[in-house]
């Protein structure tokens, strides 16, 4: 029992103190809510970098309204509990002004009841299943018609594939994108039998049963691709297995959602060159703003790190923010909020990227086919796409949209023409 | 007999003093109902601990009293957070579609808002249709039941197999391990019903109530003291009987307690159901607090951190083991939450994010091998009695036996 | 694609004629620029056929240029040349006509055309009429994969053609087998397909499979009244028999246009939802509405009354069920064609059925030589000595990171490994030395403690080696003689790595075997297992003896962890998938004999692909179901698969 009371007394109160006293200085908080350590530090440790820089760079060019950013860095420690709990203290202890973090999509769905109930703000930079838009969320991943879509597309239509292996690992994203695309597939013709589905574990590692499945699937003579979500660590071994039975990428296409330059680092591409990968930014963009943010990134990080597109997500979320701040002169949250919609920044593949108000943005897609340095070759770019926060594929939310600016509503029915919810039901 | 329990066990008064005091000066502190000086979300993480501190309890009855290891009791916890779960998220989906569907022109059938509501929960996970496993969720008190039944069948099933056919020690350590990493697999699926990797989330929000979460996690802080509270007092009334005796004795020498004629096979079975039932309420508390259950949570490596709370609090005894689970949580939010600060070496800078888990890892080594008697051990500085030297001969040839001169106290 | 080639065809005649007689063929890029540029499957044949068929000597060049993205447009003037790279932003510019250098540019001023996979297909295709008998073997092998990838009835011709004058016998042998079956699926005379199929019939190629399968394959039809003549039908169909329901049938009736679609509850909705007048639908208050009877009684007045669609009842649909005739027809017009083709492919099934077995044996002996191997280190410190390591999953990662600093001094991968093994045993056996000698000698008589000891030591070097090396996933690569897989046919193969892991472990069984029964170790090491303090009195030293055991499973697992890390990844986490699998391992098969190992990791392997194999949608179901048997298992045997008897059985 002394000891509760001197932890208590040593670090909360002292810190809610200290915190209350500092918050009313000169500078403006940008909360980075990003594991750390456990699982997905592999991952989220690369955008809290990505922030500090950018952070930093934006305090270089004078901060924002007159005042200095000044980044506090939470470590959820890939603990999902444990978001819900940080991003409470981020905006009840800290009082940041925006926070840009999360990574799986069951971090963001523990994370929300706390952003709405507190009306914060949080930028989210991954590609996920959508079926989502949250007052307090800006989504500058991709949803589903702005990745997963495109890439069928693509082997439906480029490739010509007929028959398709959905391979993903045993969570959310996977598995509703999956949904999504099987629905999608079958409006475009392609029969139940010609759509095989496998779920694995996180970080499976004996692929060859399911590689010698996907290869037997060429048996009646159609063609066949794979749409990969598999995630992380159990790409090396699905590659590695892909390569040893000799599936080459003109045989066999794959593409995948979730692999990107900082996955391959980890691999020998050799074997995989002329595979696919489906994003909305590839470190080879050939464009100016790119080259100079890739120089800047290996300047700071080491010449061997690469970027990625939950950085560009990022580079682009946090550019937008710091803009529609300057444009309301006030960081508070419904002011920046009314200034978000039709926010236009350029991305660093060209063009130009736009916030909707589903809180989603339009960007371009990119396909790539990877190469042996673990780069890949950009063979496909869309114009921009629109987010979309409810997808057109599946009977239920077909008939939802979301339009925070007119309707002031994230889950809008129209064939009833009433709101369904306007806070999310997580 | 009341008199008698409390004479002979005058730690429990102590004790329960000193939650009442704890309780007290936290609400007195917090945001909610006192002066603002705790923020809600550390009042938060101290109901959690005290939830925590509960199923510590549960351990040190199953492994500090009766000898039995559990590697599997966080099992229990989260199934009793997600049997409270089902309900929290199926109540207030429920209140949000029977508002949206009103609006419609054509009020809906009932079959209209089950499927409406089975879309809004599972629609996330790619399906929208009700699974077997929810047929209560519509009713508080059946799943309410269900946060003790549950875990509490599959306890006595589990134990019932596994101690009938006499796997004891490290056997049924490993046992129970494997018991909640297949139930943690089954969960991870989506095919399981309970959302798969995503689990049940928004569990903080109590549906039908308005008052804020300042308040709200004082209620439940309350709830937790609470609970902590009589379930100590029902632990501590449990090893200080007869039943407590006869579970010593099987810690310490099960063949000579079967042979004195007890069917040491039921009292494992009774202990490890209960220690299950208290695990399973703890859990239900602690989840509508975290906001947030899935399968991650009930991965193997959870149960061995609250063997290692009990280890490091001391076993055998009770307080030891809230002690335990309180220090070590607390810490290690502590530490991980990036408020301890950096020791620069000059060379190197440590950072505790990142050496904290070394440190912690390193700490059970130092425990198990020079304070086996764990924190607990202090009080008995304090009260004058000298630790006992542990390189006696063993009481009894079993694991966890106490040793000569350490009985001899 | 013939269509296109037709089409194509008069596109080309027009200007080969304006071309052709100056020999350029940039003229004829140029009239295609534009979808070139674009380099899209759908509209990109034309263009194709038109270099394809010019009847130049440059088009072979060109279209392999392109195929291997070195053919670039000029931006100035959108002229093609091959590019080649002069310095870092300058590409040197070749003509293609002329072979002569144009220039060194800018690569702003540039634009590579990257056509992608599905246009490289369709330019392999239209190369194959070059390729085939060039002089070049690569290239002829070239022209055979693409005839593979997309056999079309066009090359039949040209393939056939070419046999003859092949002089490599491999590549001869391998156009034969392609020329039966494009005969198979394309041959103008049924009789020399079904001669073909015959000979083909026991083949177990997925080629061949997918040559016979499109001509099997059926599509379901309806036709009122009777089954019509002049269609080759594979099977009459009842509504209401297996695998053809009542609503499957009324549903392809519906898709027919033959039958009118039935009213969905959401379509009553909507309509009644936009048929309220004054508070009712059909004479029904909009309140009762909220139960399904009611709505079909306003539903059924608005019927009616004419304003909606009737709904469909059951009587009508039995009715138009038993107007109409349903059957099954093939693709293929020739019936004595899909006969042979069926009773070939019901010969390769079976076949294929078989070798998917020995397949499945396979994968599962492989699976099982991995848990042997990650297992077989704790066999010894947890089966022999008792000890419960739970850091011996880290031990495993400490030797997968070994081999991975190994690989970044040493590049080269056959060396690296070879340095890599033995260094791993040393590094672990060394940790595995302190660690006995500093934490598991003073607990030997408390297991459970042992086990919470070895478990911090487990999350502090989980730790360490985090922040050591990161959270990413390192590189291991295999030696290149490991790539690749050993195939025996199109069904049964398995990668080398798999069988080198395969053949380590039958190594460390021998080895383990020879130590313990053999050495003099051995034989302490039984002696201080069995009995600790007599062994002590017959001079043995039990604490030195205890220190090299451990240090032995230690070290194994090291060597283990290199054989994973090279098929699997490495990161710190890797320990932890196998510590559990592992600890299953040993008890399931028994604790104390290695043959009782091998029996465990035998079981669990093959029970594992078993079930996959019962649900191969979800792996992850194999798994918990897997866990669940082997608690099951233990309870009917709680000494595992080999028993100790007697007094070696300890308690």
């Amino acid at each position: 029992m002394n000891f509760l009371k001197s932890t208590l007394a040593g670090s909360a109160v002292f810190a809610s103190f200290a915190t209350a006293a500092l918050a009313a200085e000169d500078t403006i908080k940008v909360g980075v809510l990003h594991s750390l350590s456990g699982t997905m530090a592999i991952s989220e440790t690369t955008l809290k970098d990505t922030m500090l820089m950018l952070i930093d760079q934006q305090n270089a060019k004078g901060g924002l309204l007159g005042k200095q950013l000044e980044a506090v860095v939470v470590d959820p420690a890939s603990d999902w509990p444990l978001f819900a709990e940080k991003a409470r203290e981020l905006l009840t202890v800290h009082e940041v002004d925006v926070i840009f973090g999360n990574w799986t999509s069951v971090s963001r769905k523990s994370v929300l009841p706390v952003i709405e109930e507190l009306n914060g703000l949080l930028f989210y930079p991954v590609q996920y299943e959508g079926e989502e838009s949250s007052k307090n969320v800006f989504y500058t991943g991709a949803a589903p018609n702005q990745q997963a879509i495109p890439a069928t597309d693509y082997f439906l239509e480029e490739l010509g594939v007929e028959k398709f292996a959905l391979l993903g690992t045993d969570y959310v994203y996977p598995r509703t994108t999956n949904n999504i695309l099987e629905s999608y597939l079958k409006g475009k013709g392609i029969a139940d039998k010609d759509i095989f589905v496998n779920y694995t574990p996180f970080g499976h590692s004996d692929w060859s049963k399911i590689v010698a499945d996907v290869v037997a699937l060429g048996a009646d003579g159609k063609k066949v691709g794979v749409i990969s979500t598999i995630n992380g660590d159990a790409n090396i071994g699905f590659y590695k297995e892909l390569a040893a039975a000799g599936v080459s990428a003109d045989d066999i296409p794959v593409v995948a959602f979730s692999v990107g330059e900082e996955e391959l680092a980890g691999l020998d591409t050799s074997n995989l060159v002329g595979h696919l990968a489906a994003w909305n930014y590839f470190q080879s963009a050939d464009s100016d703003v790119n080259a100079e943010f890739v120089e800047t990134w290996k300047a700071t990080m080491g010449e061997e790190r690469v970027t990625n597109d939950p950085m560009e997500a990022h580079y682009i979320g946090f550019n937008m923010w710091v803009n529609a701040a300057t444009e309301a002169g006030s960081t508070e949250v419904d002011a920046v909020r009314a200034e978000m919609y039709g926010q236009e920044f350029p991305n660093l593949t060209g063009g130009t990227a736009v916030m909707l108000p589903n809180h989603h943005l339009a960007k371009p897609v990119l396909i790539g086919e990877i190469q042996e340095d673990g780069q890949f070759d950009i063979i496909s770019q869309t114009t921009e796409v629109p987010g979309d926060a409810w997808t057109d594929y599946l009977p239920e939310s077909a008939v939802l949209i979301s339009d925070w600016k007119e309707l002031g509503c994230g889950m809008y029915n129209t064939e009833t023409k009433s709101c369904v919810q306007t806070l999310s039901n997580y | 007999m009341q008199r008698s329990f409390i004479a002979k066990n005058p730690s429990v008064l102590i004790f329960l003093a000193c939650l009442a005091l704890f309780t007290l000066i936290v609400t007195v502190l917090s945001e909610g109902l006192g002066v603002g000086m705790i923020s809600t979300s550390f009042v938060k993480t101290l109901g959690k601990t005290l939830c925590l501190c509960l199923i510590a309890v549960a351990m040190d009855l199953i492994w500090g009293f009766t000898g039995i290891l559990s590697l599997g009791h966080f099992a229990f916890f989260g199934l009793g957070g997600y049997m409270i779960g089902m309900w929290l998220m199926y109540e207030r989906t429920r209140l949000i579609v029977v508002e949206s569907l009103s609006q419609a022109e054509i009020p809906p059938t009932s079959s209209e808002v089950v499927d409406a509501i089975g879309n809004q929960i599972f629609g996330v996970v790619g399906s929208s249709e009700f699974p077997l496993i929810w047929a209560f969720a519509d009713s508080l008190f059946l799943q309410l039941l269900l946060v003790v039944l549950v875990p509490g069948l599959l306890a006595l099933v589990f134990g019932w197999l596994a101690f009938r056919s006499r796997v004891t020690g490290v056997y049924l350590s490993i046992l129970t391990q494997a018991m909640t990493l297949a139930l943690a697999l089954y969960l991870f699926q989506n095919d399981s019903g309970l959302r798969g990797n995503n689990g049940l989330s928004g569990l903080q929000n109590l549906p039908g109530v308005e008052a804020s979460q300042d308040v709200v996690s004082l209620w439940f802080l309350w709830a937790s003291a609470l609970a902590l509270g009589l379930g100590y007092l029902l632990a501590a009334w449990v090893v200080s009987g007869k039943f407590g005796s006869v579970i010593r004795g099987i810690r310490d020498n099960e063949a000579r307690v079967r042979f004195l004629g007890y069917s040491v096979e039921t009292y494992k079975l009774m202990i490890f159901t209960l220690t299950a039932c208290i695990a399973a309420i703890a859990g239900a508390l602690y989840y509508p607090q975290a906001g947030i259950i899935n399968p991650a949570e009930i991965a193997p490596i959870a149960s061995i951190y609250l063997a290692v709370w009990v280890a490091i609090g001391g076993r055998g005894r009770l307080y030891g083991a809230v002690i335990g689970a309180a220090f070590v949580s607390l810490l290690s939010t502590w530490f991980t939450g990036g408020q301890a600060p950096d020791i620069p070496l000059g060379f190197y800078t440590i950072k505790w994010v990142d050496w904290w888990l070394v440190l912690l890892g390193l700490s059970f080594v130092a425990v198990t091998l020079f304070a086996p008697k764990g924190m607990g051990g202090l009080v008995d500085l304090w009260t004058q009695a000298r630790a006992p030297n542990r390189h006696g001969a063993d009481l009894g040839p079993d694991d966890g036996a106490l040793r000569e001169q350490e009985a001899s106290k | 694609m013939l269509r296109l080639f037709l089409a194509s065809l008069a596109i080309l005649l027009s200007c080969v004629t304006a071309s052709a007689e100056e020999g350029a063929i940039q003229p004829l890029l140029q009239e295609h620029k534009e979808v070139i540029a674009k380099s899209s499957r759908k509209t990109i044949g034309p263009a194709i056929d038109a270099i394809a068929n010019s009847g130049l000597p440059q088009a072979q060049t060109v279209l392999e240029t392109w195929a291997s993205k070195s053919m670039w447009m000029r931006k100035s003037d959108g002229q093609f040349f091959v590019g080649e790279k002069a310095d870092s932003k300058n590409y040197r510019l070749i003509d293609f006509d002329t072979g002569q250098e144009v220039g060194t540019f800018p690569k702003k001023e540039l634009k590579q055309l990257k056509p992608n996979s599905g246009v490289r297909a369709l330019i392999g295709t239209a190369l194959v009429q070059f390729q085939l008998l060039d002089e070049d073997k690569a290239k002829r092998q070239a022209a055979l994969t693409s005839i593979q990838r997309d056999p079309e009835a066009a090359l039949l011709a040209p393939l056939r053609a070419s046999i003859e004058q092949e002089p490599d016998a491999g590549l001869k042998a391998q156009k034969q087998r392609l020329e039966r079956l494009l005969t198979i699926g394309y041959d103008a005379d049924p009789a020399a397909r079904i001669a073909a199929i015959e000979e083909m019939s026991d083949d177990l190629g997925v080629d061949v499979r997918a040559t016979l399968n499109p001509l099997v394959a059926t599509t379901r039809d309806v036709a009122l009244g009777t089954v019509p003549e002049g269609v080759n039908v594979a099977a009459t169909l009842t509504p209401g028999e297996e695998g053809f329901s009542e609503v499957e049938a009324y549903d392809l009736l519906v898709a027919k246009g033959l039958a009118p679609a039935r009213v969905t509850p959401d379509e009553v909705r909507l309509a009644l939802a936009e048929n309220i007048e004054g508070g009712t639908v059909g004479g029904v208050p909009v309140a009762q509405l909220d139960k399904d009877e009611a709505r079909i009684r306003a539903y059924a007045a608005l019927a009616e009354a004419g304003r909606v669609p009737p709904l469909v009842n059951l009587a009508d649909i039995q009715a138009a069920l038993a107007a109409h005739a349903f059957f099954e027809t093939y693709a293929e017009p020739a019936a004595e064609v899909t006969t042979a083709a069926q009773d070939a492919l019901e010969n390769i099934t079976f076949k294929v059925g078989v070798n998917q077995t020995l397949d499945l044996t396979l994968d599962a002996l492989s699976l099982a030589s991995i848990y042997f191997l990650a297992a077989i280190g704790l066999a010894i410190t947890f089966g022999v000595m008792g000890v419960i390591n739970m850091a011996h999953g880290e031990f495993i990662m400490m030797g997968a990171y070994t081999g991975y600093v190994v690989q970044q001094i040493i590049p080269d991968h056959t060396v690296s490994i070879i340095v890599a093994i033995p260094l791993a045993f040393a590094v672990t056996f060394a940790a595995g030395v302190a660690m006995e000698r500093l934490v598991i000698r003073w607990l030997y008589a408390r297991p459970l403690e042992t086990l919470l000891a070895t478990f911090g030591i487990s999350i502090a070097l989980q730790q360490l080696a985090k922040n050591i090396f990161g959270t990413q996933a390192r590189p291991l690569t295999a030696p290149g003689w490991l790539d690749g897989a050993w195939v025996l046919n199109d069904v049964v193969s398995i990668s080398y790595i798999r069988i080198a892991i395969f053949i380590l472990a039958l190594i460390f069984l021998g080895v383990f075997l020879f130590i313990m029964k053999r050495t003099r170790l051995g034989l302490e090491t039984r002696a201080v297992t069995q009995n600790p303090a007599m062994a002590a009195s017959m001079g043995i030293n039990p604490g030195r003896v205890n220190m090299l055991t451990f240090g032995l499973g230690s070290g194994i697992a090291g060597i283990a962890g290199v054989a994973i890390g090279l098929f699997a990844k490495v990161t710190s986490e890797l320990g932890s998938d196998y510590i559990v699998q592992s600890f299953m391992t040993v008890v399931v098969g028994g604790v104390g004999n290695i043959w009782g190992t091998l029996a465990g990791a035998t079981m669990i392997g093959f029970l594992q692909k078993g079930i996959e194999w019962l649900n191969p949608s979800n792996t992850l179901a194999a798994q918990t179901y897997m866990i669940v048997f082997i608690i099951i298992f233990i309870q009917f045997r709680p000494r595992g698969i080999i028993a100790l008897k007697g007094r070696a059985a300890g308690d």
